[in-house]
């Protein structure tokens, strides 16, 4: 204490730490004063239960009686399913009227004097700790596990490999090895390119004007067993450019006459790489926002992906139609250990 | 038994039979439940425990409520995601939808988009109960994050908790993974391509990618197997972990019984509060059923996920804006954030740190570093003794400034995963936000420590002033040669105690590097280490105010400040004894409430420890 001045230095009298003055005394509600407020406070209470029945009863006549399609302008959110905002406003009154009738009720009836419950260390005691140590000993000695070391080294292989049948069941029935699937698509030489609609239909070179955007699928590929798969890997965007803006030969030379062909599928994680801004010829996945910009053979320019957008190599058909005129060079979609 | 009764054979058999006379001391009521506990007693031997567990005492804040809502929550999960379960069709099997919602009529669709449907438009009250699981699944998730954010700042990991916050660290990483198979399931275009970026970082896995993703959806994304995968997880194996986990947090909590804060009347051998049997079980039970009414209103009220205005999942279309669910905001954010140079070749292989990092390692990296905080905190300050009593977050600036860290840093991935968003609303470049964010999330955290702990400083200053020099009255009193002073009321014993009472550590010391014989110790480099951290930890500590302390301020107002300050200001001159003991600064005071003065004014002198 020195350093707080002389005056109180050696100050006996003065204790090291405040010490602690016991539970303040306890300040009365007025219920439990006041027999009229102890009143009032039960009537706010059954008012509550009350009200709960009434919305369960609001509840079970909506259920029956408001057809599920009706549509209604409810004030603050718009056009709603009536049947849905009666049922869940019902549903959630009755629920909230019980909750506060019972929070209520013990806020202002029940006994509001705190009390004391003596905390004891989670330590046993010494003796019992012993015990303990000494029982497994003794049971460890008493199975001989130390002394016969065969039985003891024979148990523990039969524990260990005893799991793996189980686990072989399990991993070898899971799918397929991907072998080249990762690096292969629905694409082959001369397939059409054909409008990603429900009713696909190929594309003339001719209807692909500057700056427009087709989202393209290969031919057949809706008649394919495993549709959404194919899909998933051959999804490809094809794209008007003027063909001055084209920077990279490679990517003139596999177009046509300024039409470009990319994978839709992002190199980062495998989105959609659909949003096309016309002005600056960049390509942005929705998701985390890679840019690939078509004019630099759909190189990332910015965002997480590092790989530019797989090229496909297009040409025309004798009646003026897209196709492919090589499957993809490379794997499309993101990457994986083994594609290089 | 009654005397006048004849005795009958049997009777005998009959001596332990519970008759009312035996326990009638109250009303029916009462010897009617005790004949029914009596009969459950004679065959389960519980009237001890029962009686243990209805008079347990919890403590009462509102901070204590946030677990509560993760508990209530889950329960509700588990009641709608029962009902749920009996329209749902968890297959992946095509089928033309031709339900009564006009929009989709004869698109072809996965049956379990096509039973979402249904139970949206055709399973009477089946959106309710969608909608409510689904937001009693956000606020499961919102709230077990707050309740970790109290544990963390009120120190309630401390010794014997550690076990129970490890517990709980896993339960909330389950909690969001059971919240991503979950909403998953529907197979809508959302989360079909949720789940494309998922076969997406299983890819990059170094090595086994390609395999991973293969034996998870079972052959080329996204196949058939993966709904049917999801469901079992969602609706099985990972319900039966957090609830099998959940139940241990619930014992333990039981066993440890609740920590409680600080306060008059609080030690760390008591717990103060009220009984379970009536009063918690009234609030408790009460809230319960609080938490569901209002998520059964929000239900209502707001449309959450509707999956019939994105349809069914199809690989290629466009889905701009798509944000997951906010408790996977941090890693969609991670993923947004981390640079794209970082895949690289390896001789003949990719290695895709661009994706790994963000998607597989932050998760688990940021739970563990979670996880073991209590055993890094207890081995840099050596306290190995048990804590019942909560930390003021103010009095550990140190872990309130690295837990506001940690947060800020998660803040910033989470802000990163609507980067799209706030470009559109704000009219503002997205490269700038990204780039922006990713300069930020290195800058913000230790920024935000080092704020954070100064903040904590000045409130326990500001504590420190309080108890030495009152609380300001508002009272402005002008003396007879016209100066102006603020009276200031001295704190009640109460009230002061809970700004006194916390523990003055120090950081742990190296021993000395000579022994008693002049021989040099070593002291290893983990030694050497854990001494610096733990000075770190405790650096500019702001002690709690002492006795000693409060009489000196009350003898003379200016002795502490010329303590800290190491200059007498020297100008609080107040004659006036009508004064003495109010006025700003405590100048001359000594009132007569005053327990601690200091014998040298010749006051009896007062408190526990005062006898010779």
């Amino acid at each position: 204490m020195s350093e707080h001045g002389t005056e109180i230095e050696g100050s006996g009298g003065i204790p090291e730490r405040f010490t602690n003055p016991g539970l303040p005394p306890h300040v009365s509600r007025s219920a439990d004063l006041d027999e009229r407020a102890a009143h009032r406070a039960e009537r706010q209470v059954a008012t509550l239960f009350t009200l709960s029945m009434v919305a369960t009863v609001i509840f079970l006549v909506a259920y029956f009686s408001i057809d599920q399609k009706t549509y209604r302008f409810i004030p603050g959110i718009g056009q709603a399913n009536l049947s849905n905002v009666v049922l869940g406003a019902s549903l959630g009154l009755s629920l909230l009227c019980i909750g506060l009738g019972a929070v209520h009720w013990a806020r202002t009836l029940m006994p509001d004097t705190e009390v004391a419950e003596d905390r004891h260390p989670q330590r046993s005691s010494d003796e019992a700790r012993r015990d303990a140590v000494e029982t497994l000993a003794a049971g460890g000695t008493a199975s001989q596990l130390g002394r016969r070391p065969l039985v003891k080294y024979a148990v523990g292989g039969a524990l260990a490999l005893v799991a793996l049948p189980q686990l072989l069941v399990l991993a070898g029935g899971l799918g397929p090895l991907p072998k080249a699937d990762l690096s292969t698509t629905f694409w082959r030489k001369g397939m059409r390119l054909m409008r990603d609609n429900p009713t696909p239909t190929p594309i003339k070179a001719s209807d692909v004007t500057l700056v427009s955007v087709f989202h393209v699928m290969p031919e057949g590929i809706d008649k394919s067993p495993h549709v959404l798969e194919e899909k998933g890997k051959a999804a490809v965007i094809l794209i008007g450019i003027d063909p001055a803006l084209i920077q990279v030969p490679k990517e003139r030379d596999w177009g046509h006459d300024g039409i470009v062909a990319y994978s839709k599928i992002c190199t980062h994680v495998g989105c959609p790489v659909g949003l096309y801004e016309h002005r600056t010829n960049h390509l942005l996945c929705p998701c985390h926002q890679s840019t690939f910009d078509v004019a630099q053979d759909c190189k990332v320019i910015f965002g997480p992906a590092h790989r530019p957008l797989p090229q496909l190599q297009i040409t025309v058909d004798a009646e003026g139609y897209l196709i492919a005129a090589a499957p993809f060079q490379q794997p499309v979609g993101p990457s994986f250990w083994e594609r290089g | 038994m009654s005397p006048q009764a004849t005795p009958k054979g049997a009777d005998s058999l009959r001596a332990d039979d519970v008759t009312l006379e035996d326990i009638t001391e109250g009303s029916k009521a009462k010897a009617r439940a005790g004949s029914l506990a009596g009969w459950l007693d004679d065959r389960t031997n519980t009237a001890r425990p029962t009686s243990y567990l209805l008079k347990k005492v919890f403590p009462d804040h509102w901070s204590f409520m946030l677990g509560e809502i993760a508990m209530f929550s889950l329960i509700i999960l588990l009641l709608t995601g029962t009902i749920l379960t009996f329209w749902f069709v968890p297959s992946a099997g095509r089928v033309i939808y031709n339900g009564s919602y006009v929009p989709l009529k004869g698109i072809p669709m996965s049956e379990a988009f096509k039973s979402t449907v249904d139970i949206s438009f055709d399973v009477r009250g089946g959106l309710i109960v969608r909608q409510i699981h689904h937001w009693s699944a956000l606020l499961f998730t919102v709230s077990i994050s707050v309740h970790m954010f109290r544990v963390f700042f009120t120190g309630a990991f401390r010794k014997p908790r550690e076990i129970n916050w490890v517990i709980g660290t896993i339960l909330s990483l389950l909690a969001i993974n059971e919240g991503f198979t979950g909403y998953s399931l529907p197979d809508d275009l959302l989360s079909g391509t949720g789940l494309r970026a998922a076969e997406g970082f299983m890819q990059s896995v170094p090595v086994l990618g390609s395999y991973l993703a293969y034996f998870v959806f079972g052959g080329a994304f996204p196949g058939e197997a993966i709904i049917p995968r999801l469901f079992t997880v969602h609706v099985l194996l990972l319900p039966a972990i957090i609830i099998g986990l959940f139940t241990a947090h619930i014992v333990l909590v039981a066993v440890h019984k609740h920590t409680q804060y600080p306060g008059p009347g609080k030690t760390n051998d008591n717990v103060v509060g009220y009984p379970f049997m009536p009063v918690y079980m009234a609030k408790a039970g009460g809230f319960f059923f609080v938490v569901f009414g209002i998520t059964a209103l929000m239900a209502a009220l707001v449309t959450i996920n509707p999956i019939w205005l994105y349809g069914p999942y199809d690989p290629s279309p466009v889905t701009a804006g798509s944000q997951p669910d906010w408790y996977m905001g941090f890693a969609d954010g991670a993923l947004r954030l981390f640079p794209g140079f970082t895949e690289f070749n390896v001789f003949w292989f990719t290695l895709s740190l661009n994706v790994f990092i963000p998607s597989l390692v932050v998760m688990p990296l940021i739970y563990t570093i979670a996880g073991v905080y209590p055993f890094i905190e207890s081995w840099v300050t050596g306290d190995k003794r048990e804590h019942h009593l909560l930390d003021r977050p103010r009095n550990a600036p140190t872990r309130t400034g690295l837990g506001v860290m940690a947060i800020s840093f998660y803040l910033i991935l989470f802000v990163a995963a609507g980067n799209d968003l706030i470009a559109i609303k704000l009219g503002l470049s997205i490269n700038d936000i990204t780039q922006t964010l990713q300069v930020m999330l290195l800058v913000v955290p230790p920024l935000a420590y080092w704020v954070t702990k100064r903040i904590c400083m000045s409130l326990q200053r500001r504590d420190q002033d309080k108890v030495l020099h009152g609380r300001e009255s508002g009272r402005v009193v002008r003396t007879a040669e016209g100066r102006f002073f603020e009276v200031h009321e001295p704190l009640p014993e109460h009230e002061r105690w809970t700004l006194v009472q916390q523990e003055i550590l120090t950081p742990l010391q190296l021993t000395a590097r000579v022994d008693e014989n002049g021989v040099r110790r070593k002291s290893t480099r983990r030694e050497r280490l854990r001494a610096k951290v733990s000075s770190f930890y405790f650096a500019d500590g702001v002690a709690a105010v002492t006795p000693a302390e409060l009489a000196a301020a009350h003898h003379d107002g200016s002795a502490r400040e010329a303590i800290e300050t190491g200059q007498d200001s020297g100008d609080h001159d107040v004659s006036d004894p009508a004064w003495v003991g109010q006025l700003h600064g405590g100048a001359d005071e000594r009132p007569e409430t005053d327990a601690y003065a200091s014998d040298e004014d010749g006051a009896e002198p007062a408190g526990p420890a005062s006898a010779p």
